[in-house]
């Protein structure tokens, strides 16, 4: 049976200096965090001693490759709806908590854009000039460089590592369709397509800077699946695959429809419902570069059985077996008890209006909208497309600030209220851990040292700090602990309750 | 919706008068006008947001790459 799949979105923004602000990235993006937490007065840090990105789930290490990175974990905070704020590499990164649901984790995706919109406006209060940063939600700088936006989807960990891999590369590749966040031009390589024409504009930003279909890198020789085995949790009981080669949606829908897929096909392939999909890519590298470029959406793909479909062919399969899949399992495994059928349709919808149409999408799908927008300046002024305000263009659609954002002129599709979203950046979701860690930050944050995913730490003064472990996602949640909480006055009493009560 | 029922949901039946089909057509392009005019406004905004020296943004616009 499918475990609940809670989902979890990272993002890694793009950061400039304007106006004569901060150009060190690094330093830019630690004013960013530090000017936010000091306005919110009740900073905790981040604890590091779980954390093991280098185990590969494939219980190997892959020959030639090399170990992650370390990163630099220069500032790092945990927010009281349960996500964390921090640098890493040369970029703000906001890690939403653990959420039950597709529709869930926009609402703390879009959480995580107003949390950078304030960070810019108190990082321009508290640092005056220095502090004028712009940032965007987008995953290359045009020049060849990307960053990442990565999902996270709790999994059996019964469910062999290589089916998962073997499974799910179909579907990543091929639902840039709807998830590609568009990009003008083209960064890896000569700039041109296999057919000898040049790029003009490119479905996925991310899609090109992958180079292989496995491994446990996430900033060299990207791979398609990546095989980082870092659970957050029991690892006997999970696994949390982290995908790493989706776009950085602005669209609310997109994300939905990147997420809710996503969970759903993982769920069918820990039941077994794939296993006879002959869905399964001959070269998906390479499909996927071709397939950003390829604005027909007609370019075939070969699959292991050497049969040959379109990538929108490949997403009607998948629906449909989806299809038979919810109708009779329901969507309990994805936590879309509500938005389940919502998200059917839309998956349909999106998958016919591209066939009969693309420009049918641009209230819903990044690269339509951002197309539309791009064609009709180009036009208006009668620019090539090597004209560097295409560019500009570009980058700007994905400005956090709505002041000069361009994706927020194009009214797409809103599926959360902003009341909902300013109420998301202080509150954590209710069903999963994420709510102990939240709340436990809003009435204690004096006296946690620290946090991460899988545990709080308590300093209650004279005793030896206190761990309280929460490994186990599903725990931890405004049923199980919120009454608890609410009655508790001090940490210490908490402690005491939370011992008598295992 | 099954793929069926948003085929039949879009697809006119074929039985459809001439009639109907002129005032659609005179329909679709009142809204294709109105879309139009719309886009116009939407490019006028632009031309103001958009960052002033585009090649000088775009040129300083470089990030180290990430995950």
């Amino acid at each position: 049976m499918a475990v609940p799949k809670i989902f979890g979105i990272e993002t890694e923004y793009g950061i400039q200096g304007v106006e004569g602000g901060e150009t060190n990235p690094v330093v830019g993006s630690s004013l960013l965090i530090n000017a936010y937490t000091y306005e919110l007065h009740n900073r905790v840090g981040w604890d590091f001693e779980d954390e093991t990105p280098g185990n590969d789930a494939r219980g190997f290490g892959q020959p030639g490759s090399l170990p992650p990175e370390i990163e630099t974990h220069l500032v790092n905070t945990v927010l009281t709806n349960g996500g964390r704020y921090y640098v890493d590499h040369a970029h703000p990164e906001y890690s939403s908590p653990e959420c039950a649901s597709a529709s869930e984790a926009v609402l703390y995706d879009r959480a995580g854009e107003m949390v950078l919109l304030r960070s810019i406006r108190a990082a321009r209060k508290a640092f005056g000039e220095q502090g004028n940063l712009a940032v965007y939600k987008n995953n290359s700088d045009h020049k060849g460089n990307s960053y990442g936006c990565h999902e996270n989807y709790l999994m059996d960990r019964e469910v062999p590592f290589a089916k998962i891999a073997q499974l799910v590369t179909a579907h990543l590749v091929t639902r840039i369709v709807f998830t590609g966040a568009g990009k003008v031009g083209t960064e890896v390589g000569p700039g041109r397509s296999t057919s000898g024409t040049q790029v003009e504009y490119q479905i996925s930003q991310r899609a090109e800077f992958f180079e292989e279909e496995q491994g446990l890198e996430t900033t060299l020789k990207r791979p398609i699946v990546n095989t980082r085995d870092e659970p957050h949790a029991d690892p006997r009981r999970y696994r949390r695959l982290h995908i790493i080669c989706g776009d950085a949606n602005m669209s609310e829908v997109a994300t939905f429809l990147k997420l809710g897929t996503t969970g759903l096909i993982l769920s069918m392939i820990e039941d077994g419902w794939l296993d006879k999909s002959g869905l399964v890519l001959k070269t998906p590298v390479v499909d996927f570069h071709e397939l950003s470029r390829d604005l027909t959406l007609g370019k075939t793909l070969e699959l292991d059985n050497g049969r040959k479909l379109s990538a929108i062919e490949i997403q009607w399969e998948l629906y449909r077996i989806a299809e038979k899949y919810v109708h009779e399992n329901g969507f309990e495994s994805v936590g879309e008890s509500v938005r389940g059928p919502e998200l059917m349709e839309r998956w349909c919808q999106a998958l016919h209006d591209l066939e009969v149409d693309f420009n049918r999408c641009k209230t819903t799908i990044d690269w339509v909208a951002k197309l539309g927008l791009i064609q009709a300046y180009r036009d208006r002024h009668g620019l090539g497309w090597e004209s560097a305000r295409l560019v500009a263009l570009d980058l700007q659609y994905h400005d956090v600030r709505p002041e000069k954002s361009l994706f927020g002129r194009l009214k797409l599709d809103k599926m959360v209220e902003e009341s909902q979203v300013e109420h998301a950046v202080v509150e954590p979701p209710t069903t999963t851990r994420a709510y102990f860690r939240g709340k436990c930050l809003q009435k204690w944050a004096d006296q946690i040292v620290t946090a991460n995913w899988d545990s709080v730490v308590f300093d209650l003064g004279a005793e030896p700090l206190k761990r309280i472990p929460t490994m186990d996602p599903l725990r931890g949640t405004y049923l199980h602990v919120g009454k608890l909480i609410e009655e508790c006055t001090t940490p210490a009493e908490l402690l005491d309750k939370l011992s008598s009560k295992d | 919706m099954t793929e069926r029922e948003l085929k039949k949901k879009q697809a006119p039946s074929k039985t459809e008068t001439v009639e109907t089909q002129t005032e659609d057509t005179n329909q679709a392009n009142e809204k294709a006008e109105a879309l139009k005019a719309e886009m116009d406004d939407l490019l006028d905004e632009i031309d103001e947001v958009l960052e002033d020296n585009a090649e000088e943004f775009v040129r300083n616009y470089v990030q180290k790459g990430g995950q």
